[in-house]
């Protein structure tokens, strides 16, 4: 099975549930199966199938909801990161463990954080990421932007309620 | 300036997505900046971070079982389809094989009966359709001999209401026959004779259909040779003369 536990990885952090993220990956493989006449041979499969589940979270009571109460493109919000007081990364994240870092993840919206994970977690190029995602190539870019800011933002903020 | 310029790009440099003559310059610059450098690390460590923490979730092995036989499931489906057709294609193939064998059992059979019939025909048209012309079996038949590759007997005709005219060598499939000529009252029947396995062994298989030839005829094979009995004559004056040489043989 191609992808299979990075997909699973990747259910798992857009729905944020184990049954729904099951759920997702086999409504993938079934439209994947169904659909594979639709995908072109010698494009980008990955990109392909990651589509394909993106789509089926989008449309799901989950992925409503997500997108229901964060927008989706969030490009035009330009003060949709909090200004936080800067502090050294590298001492940060020196301190800050796993746990913070997923914990991070985990409160991003959906935009932000499929998109870091696409870059980071599956090392995607952005030519991937745009076919992933159905979004220009300027707005990959800037949405990474945006989205490593809101990271380090999160970071900042949980790292500041620990020492409190 | 420099140094701002770089950082807008930092973040696409780390991602590896700018050109290698903006890649060589930056590898350049970041030698000789401290602060691009540090950054850089920064975003490094980050990406880093994101990219263990990211990787979280493992699907379960009942899971992966469950999805494996979905998967396994839809070529099954394939598997199956792709049988169904490849046994309708072998169908399809048995069928035509089989209907072609028929019709060329039947084409050749056909032909075979078709050729019997010009023999008939182009024999009685004939000035002189007999090479042998007698009405002694005793004559006859041994005229044929040395001039074809088997024996035969003629039946006693005696009160039978035949009379045999004589015979001549014939060819039927580049195989040499013998052919008898004999009367039935104002009608004139043909007997030919030729070794069973020189024709096609399909000549039994099918009762011949009277409507397909303008002549009666009737065939059969009998002590490793063939027989045929052709004529405008009736169908039981066919047989009776069938028979005759049935029991004579």
């Amino acid at each position: 099975m191609p992808h299979f536990e990075r997909l699973y990885n990747f259910a798992c952090w857009l729905t944020q549930d184990r049954q729904e993220a099951e759920d997702l990956v086999q409504e993938t493989y079934a439209k994947a199966l169904k659909g594979f006449s639709s995908f072109q041979p010698g494009t980008n499969f990955r990109a392909w199938i990651y589509k394909i589940l993106r789509n089926a979270f989008l449309s799901s009571r989950t992925g409503l909801k997500a997108t229901a109460t964060v927008p989706l493109d969030l490009e035009g919000e330009e003060e949709a990161v909090p200004a936080v007081e800067e502090t050294p990364e590298s001492i940060l994240l020196q301190r800050a463990d796993g746990q913070l870092v997923q914990q991070a993840l985990e409160e991003l919206p959906v935009a932000y954080r499929e998109i870091l994970l696409l870059c980071e977690v599956e090392e995607m190029s952005y030519q991937e990421i745009s076919a992933a995602l159905a979004i220009p190539m300027g707005t990959v870019m800037s949405r990474l932007s945006r989205a490593r800011k809101a990271l380090r933002s999160g970071l900042q903020q949980q790292f500041a309620e620990r020492m409190n | 300036m420099v140094c701002e310029s770089w950082k807008a790009k930092l973040d696409t440099y780390l991602d590896g997505e700018v050109s290698e003559d903006e890649m060589r310059s930056f590898n350049v610059h970041v030698r000789t900046c401290p602060f691009c450098s540090v950054d850089a690390l920064t975003r490094v460590q980050m990406k880093r971070a994101i990219q263990v923490a990211g990787k979280r979730y493992a699907p379960g092995a009942e899971f992966r079982k469950r999805i494996q036989q979905r998967i396994a499931a839809k070529p099954q489906r394939s598997f199956r389809l792709g049988w169904m057709l490849a046994a309708v294609a072998a169908a399809i193939i048995v069928v035509g094989t089989l209907t072609s064998a028929y019709l060329g059992t039947r084409s050749g059979k056909d032909q075979i009966l078709s050729e019997i019939a010009d023999l008939h025909v182009a024999t009685l048209a004939s000035s002189s359709p007999v090479d042998v012309i007698s009405t002694d079996r005793h004559t006859v038949k041994p005229w044929f001999q040395g001039k074809i590759p088997f024996a035969f007997n003629l039946p006693e005709l005696q009160n039978s209401g035949f009379t045999l005219l004589g015979g001549r060598m014939t060819y039927l499939d580049q195989t040499p026959g013998a052919h008898l000529i004999y009367d039935a009252g104002k009608h004139h029947l043909s007997v030919f004779i030729f070794q069973e396995r020189s024709l096609p062994a399909t000549l039994d298989k099918d009762p011949v259909s009277p409507k397909q030839l303008t002549f009666n005829i009737e065939t059969w094979s009998q002590g490793g040779l063939r027989y045929f009995v052709i004529g405008d004559a009736s169908t039981a004056n066919i047989d009776r003369l069938a028979k005759l040489f049935k029991a004579a043989s």
